[in-house]
């Protein structure tokens, strides 16, 4: 099972490692998003300030939103999920190997360059590591969760908007609190309940989601 | 060993077939015949577990499929419609993605002997986009050939397959035969296998039948 799980999880690193440029998109969007606003607005440290936890956090999210389409697409498209859903071993662990996969794709090299992006709104240091511990463990939330709502749209084409639909509501509460973490980091507060609560989500969100993303995958392949 | 009982498919509002029952045994060969848009892709989705019949069960070993995947999917092997193949990846690594999902760990020596089988000796480094239809088919074959499985549930397995892909196909069919397995699939070209054969029809409204 174990292997099963590392063995799928190897491949879709390799595929995408050869299909590079894809790789970049999410990062790129990212950056360019969160670069663009004090080009849009007064550049002023304070300024920057108080919108960058907002600024930040929304951008990731969107980066995730726009890059879940890959989770399941290609494998739907070239007959690779039934034979997936034909495997001896638990959906659920396939799922969880597609969806780290997924993680390290794209959440990992966000919450890597925020850092860069919190010096480029002037966040001060300590709000800086908030910033980034609340992207490191909201973003696997973003994924997991993710995964449901394009197992549920992986075979209607163009789902992107039906996707989006399903998928922000239960984005929300990762925003509120991720966003507010690190607003509250720099007030010089502590920012344990917020962190707790996100550490929360992703504890609820490994058990339950790859489960439901296995049942939802297998009522899209019974039509 | 599978037993279809009594299935009755519906899709898009429309009765494909109903009361359909047959039953499959160690060492058995059947066709399912029909015209096309009668069901025969259905019908095998169904058998495999994928797709929900309306009514009627699939059972394995007298165990509902749906209740008992891990050991009915260790001893089933299915090719559908889609090729299964990545671009991105050589051949010998798409033969080994599939046969991962089955948690099959064979060493490189036994997929490069079963490619040589299939026609694709030399071709083992090289990316699946590099290839042709027929030739993504015959990875599918060494990948069916390598499974350890009981049962083959083929859907239109000579698609896009030369003389010598038919030839192949039909003997590692009879082959699987020999060896006790079984095998259920559908086909619009004429498959000449020299072992006994069942055919189950698929006709509008469902009559199942069945003869040599």
């Amino acid at each position: 099972m174990l292997n099963a799980y590392y063995h799928l999880l190897i491949r879709d690193l390799r595929l995408a490692l050869r299909n590079r440029h894809e790789l970049a998109n999410p990062l790129i969007f990212f950056v360019l998003v969160v670069s663009l606003f004090p080009l849009a607005v007064t550049p002023t440290a304070e300024a920057l300030q108080a919108m960058a936890p907002g600024v930040i956090w929304v951008s990731a999210l969107l980066a995730v939103l726009l890059s879940l389409d890959r989770l399941f697409k290609q494998d739907y498209d070239d007959g690779s999920l039934d034979q997936l859903m034909l495997s001896p071993n638990p959906l659920m662990i396939l799922v969880l190997a597609k969806v780290t996969a997924h993680w390290l794709l794209t959440g990992l090299p966000l919450v890597i360059v925020a850092p860069l992006l919190g010096l480029f709104m002037s966040l001060p240091a300590d709000a800086i590591s908030v910033l980034v511990y609340s992207l490191l463990l909201g973003t696997p939330v973003l994924s997991l969760i993710g995964a449901i709502g394009v197992s549920l749209t992986v075979s209607v084409n163009r789902g992107g908007v039906l996707l989006s639909l399903i998928v922000l509501p239960l984005y929300i509460p990762i925003l509120i609190f991720g966003a507010n973490a690190v607003d509250v980091a720099m007030d010089g507060l502590s920012v344990k309940g917020q962190l707790m609560f996100l550490a929360a989500m992703l504890a609820l969100a490994v058990s339950l989601a790859p489960l439901a993303t296995a049942v939802a995958l297998r009522i899209t392949a019974s039509r | 060993m599978l037993e279809i009982q009594s299935l009755e498919c519906v899709r898009d509002d429309r009765l494909l077939f109903s009361d359909l029952s047959f039953t499959l045994g160690e060492s058995e060969v059947v066709q399912i015949e029909g015209a096309n848009g009668c069901g025969k892709t259905s019908l095998l989705r169904i058998i495999c577990g994928l797709r929900l019949a309306e009514s009627g069960a699939v059972n394995w070993y007298g165990e509902s499929v749906q209740a008992n995947r891990e050991d009915y999917y260790a001893n089933m092997v299915y090719i559908g419609h889609l090729p299964c193949i990545k671009g991105d990846l050589t051949v010998l690594e798409n033969v080994r993605a599939l046969l991962d999902t089955r948690s099959l760990s064979v060493s490189n020596l036994i997929i490069e002997a079963a490619l040589a089988k299939v026609g694709l000796e030399s071709y083992e480094d090289v990316p699946g986009k590099a290839l042709s239809s027929g030739q993504r088919r015959r990875i599918l074959l060494a990948f069916v050939d390598l499974a350890k499985a009981k049962l083959w549930v083929l859907d239109e397995p000579l698609t896009a397959l030369d003389v010598q892909g038919v030839e192949l196909m039909e003997a590692m069919i009879v082959a699987h035969k020999e060896a006790g397995g079984s095998v259920i699939f559908t086909t619009h070209h004429g498959m000449k296998l020299e072992c006994e054969m069942r055919s189950v029809q698929l006709g509008n409204f469902a009559h199942a039948g069945q003869g040599d």
